[in-house]
């Protein structure tokens, strides 16, 4: 037994001043992961509770990526009040590794804003000039003042489509050396050689330029690339997390002293020291000390388990109760955590393969533009006698009018909207093709704890008011989950308790008005086994010779959990609950909510392979889960759903994470996925219809740059148009 | 006509202005948290009171 009280506990926060670096003006800066982020509340007392401080230069925090970034004068070791500040907040802290994929993202978004910004300008300029091209002809114009706008449309156009052409150009360029051909392929080609024909036509003092299309093409284009790229930006590989999980700091008694390291170092062998709510950092064994581990990470199980000296606890779970030793068996890379990573990584690759309905669709569609343009070509200068700067000039204006913009907007601009509809409804979607996926599914498994149910036991049934208060006030001397929940259902003034003392594994000891009393598990409050079990979790409270009370508790059905599944079902999609915990809890659950299929018992690899056996039956599966044993299943899902109360694995593994104590948003994101999808279709249906009148009028040779910027335009905002109609939806 | 000689460099000078505007509001990191920049437009402090010293 170790006893212990809460002001003697370790604090994570040591050991920052070890991540401080010295910038160029010589100042102190640190990087800290913050997360619990969510509004701008939370943005304002972090910053300004560092900013308050004296000799602080900056301390600014990204919304986006939970980066925080201060700079200070001074002593590096201030890191860790910095720390314990935030701390203390109630926001988490983790050292930020600035990993090589989030740079190389920012990089690509810096660089298509930048191509976006260029191709603004040369279309706002061209189109200026093109303006008085289109309403005038060579007779009210004069061919010098012609030429000369020409001229400078060109020399603006030419060096814009050389910088920002190249998000299109290296694309085309990669898929070609490797013997493919995408969207960018007819794209380059059009960019080229409208401008290549357009200079032709300058020196050959012809009539119509066609520098204008191509900016606007490539405007147009880069829009659709840059949302396309908003959109997925978000979605990175949930197995690099690991770093993060293994990236903090441990404590390791080394010759008798503390000491503290980065847990990435540690090595078999090594004495380490973990406090009450510290993450056990690697997998171990105990060598002093007794107390309760919260093993959810590893199970999904809310209720702690009791651990003493010889017993293997697993890196990621989290110490309650008592400091304990441990002796490192195994290297943190070897953890079981780490083996779950593995099979996720394992799990993502499976994913990779999934092909995006707008690549589909290039695929079909790239041969046709460059065959129908060849067409063009041989059928003018074969077949019509035209001489070939004609028929070439008609090949390519083929080419531009077939590749129009609203193909390359008609996914981006739905999935965005979408997107931002979702995101009202407390519902983030991380990958912009998640819907696409998440439309076409016909099985959705759900974990049980915290998916389905709360995640957290609720006291349930009525109690004596005056036991309530006086075992509420000891339970809040304890973090274990049982008498958390105990002290929350209790909204009174809080009694003074004295000499309290936690004994792990057991219960709670107190004195109130001179009375010892007592609340925790049956032989703790000297219950025997006459009174019988039931499935229900049970605190119980004793005060010195009066009967025993019980406090019964209960995970409880998220409130509209079984509307949900109903609604779901009558979408006509067949749902399985696969869950770590008991058989007849499972099944009362499942039968409870009218799920047919239900496996308890379940380890994370048992999910795992249930789910590989469904997707060799091509199946089309969502997965709704929150807890590390989901994570594998999560990325390898065809698509998948976290609440946001799941671990930050479970969040980044998942595709869509929605916020909310319901189960709604998963109907919710399914109706909208499909509602997307429609659009998505009616919108290539939009710009094929665009095609079947465009391509004859080009074919034909009728097309001037002016019907040809018309039609370009004309056809994207009828894209865009039709793909707002998706804010209507209630 | 000859009007043109002049409006167009101004119509040029003018765009490329705003480009330049765009390039140095990208550099000095204005894209980087497009989410945060729409949350904090809800605190309301004093500008050097929560951004910089």
């Amino acid at each position: 037994m170790t006893p212990t009280s809460p002001q003697t506990l370790p604090q994570n926060n040591e050991g920052y001043e070890n991540l401080v670096k010295i910038n160029m003006d010589g100042l102190n800066t640190l990087s800290l992961l913050v997360g619990g982020v969510h509004c701008a509340v939370c943005i304002q007392k972090i910053e300004s509770s560092i900013l308050k401080l004296p000799l602080i230069k900056e301390a600014r925090l990204n919304f986006s990526t939970g980066r925080f970034n201060i700079i200070w004068e001074g002593s590096a070791a201030l890191a860790n009040q910095f720390v314990k500040i935030i701390t203390s907040l109630g926001y988490s802290v983790n050292p930020y590794n600035s990993d090589i994929e989030k740079t190389t993202l920012d990089a690509e978004n810096r660089f298509l804003l930048l191509c976006l910004g260029v191709a603004g300008f040369a279309m706002g300029n061209v189109m200026l000039l093109s303006v008085g091209l289109w309403t005038t002809t060579t007779e009210t114009m004069g061919m010098a003042t012609r030429e000369l706008l020409h001229l400078v449309s060109g020399l603006i156009a030419i060096p814009a489509v050389m910088f920002s052409g190249r998000p299109f150009f290296r694309s085309a360029l990669s898929v070609l050396k490797k013997g493919q051909t995408n969207m960018d392929v007819p794209i380059s080609l059009g960019l080229i050689l409208a401008c290549g024909m357009s200079v032709f036509e300058i020196f050959q003092h012809g009539e119509h330029t066609y520098f204008d299309s191509a900016v606007m093409l490539m405007f147009f284009l880069l829009i659709g690339r840059y949302m396309d790229f908003r959109a997925r930006k978000n979605a990175r590989s949930a197995a690099t997390d690991l770093i993060k999980t293994l990236s903090g700091f441990a404590t390791v008694i080394k010759d008798g002293k503390h000491q503290r390291i980065l847990i990435r170092d540690l090595r078999e062998g090594m004495t380490v020291l973990v406090g009450a709510g510290e993450n056990i950092p690697v997998d171990s064994v105990i060598i002093d000390g007794r107390s309760a581990v919260d093993t959810s990470l590893i199970t999904g199980e809310t209720l702690p388990r009791d651990v003493s000296i010889g017993d293997m606890v697993f890196a990621g779970t989290i110490n309650q109760s008592a400091p304990i030793k441990l002796t490192v068996s195994k290297a943190a890379d070897d953890s079981v955590l780490a083996d779950v990573v593995r099979l996720m990584e394992k799990a993502e690759q499976g994913q990779a393969k999934y092909v995006r309905m707008a690549d589909r669709v290039a695929r079909a569609y790239t041969p046709v533009v460059h065959i129908l343009a060849i067409l063009a070509f041989i059928l003018w200068f074969g077949f019509l006698n035209a001489s070939w700067q004609d028929a070439l000039m008609i090949a390519v204006t083929v080419l531009i009018v077939t590749c129009p913009c609203a193909l390359g907007l008609a996914v981006p601009v739905v999935q965005v909207l979408a997107s931002g509809v979702l995101m009202k409804r407390g519902i983030l979607v991380k990958s912009g093709d998640a819907l696409e996926r998440l439309a076409v599914i016909d099985t959705i498994l759900f974990d049980k704890t915290g998916t389905l149910t709360i995640g957290k036991p609720e006291l349930v049934g009525q109690y004596d008011e005056s036991t309530l208060a006086i075992a509420a006030s000891l339970a809040t001397h304890s973090r274990h989950p049982l008498s958390k929940s105990l002290s929350s259902s209790y909204h009174g003034e809080i009694l003074s308790i004295i000499n309290v003392t936690e004994h792990a594994g057991q219960g709670l000891e107190g004195f109130y008005q001179g009375q010892e009393i007592r609340i925790g598990n049956r032989s703790w409050c000297g219950v025997t086994d006459d009174i019988p079990h039931t499935d229900n979790l049970e605190i119980w409270y004793r005060c010195e010779q009066e009967p025993p009370h019980c406090f019964i508790f209960k995970d409880e059905l998220k409130t509209d959990s079984k509307s949900t599944i109903e609604a779901l079902r009558k979408s006509g999609l067949t749902m399985a609950l696969l869950s770590g915990d008991r058989k007849n809890v499972v099944t009362s659950i499942a039968n409870e909510l009218g799920i047919q299929n239900s496996i308890a018992d379940m380890s994370p690899i048992d999910k795992y392979n249930y789910l590989e056996k469904l997707r060799s039956e091509n199946h089309k599966i969502l997965m709704v889960g929150d807890g590390l044993n989901d994570a594998p299943v999560l990325a390898g899902a065809d698509v998948s759903m976290a609440p946001g109360t799941a671990i930050d694995m479970a969040q980044n593994a998942a595709d869509i994470v929605f916020m909310g104590n319901k189960l709604l948003p998963v109907l919710i994101a399914y109706n909208i996925a499909v509602l997307t999808q429609k659009l998505v279709k009616q919108n290539f249906a939009l710009s094929i219809l665009y095609n079947f009148i465009a391509v004859p009028v080009a074919f034909m040779g009728l097309i001037t740059p002016m019907l040809a910027a018309l039609a370009m335009s004309l056809s994207s905002l009828i894209v865009i148009a039709n793909s707002f109609r998706l804010r209507r939806y209630k | 006509m000859s009007i043109i000689i002049v409006l167009i460099p101004i119509a040029l000078i003018l765009g490329l202005i705003g480009l330049g505007a765009f390039i140095w509001s990208m550099k000095s990191n204005q894209y980087d948290d497009l989410d945060g920049a729409a949350h904090r437009i809800l605190i309301d402090e004093n500008d050097d009171d929560n951004v910089t010293k």
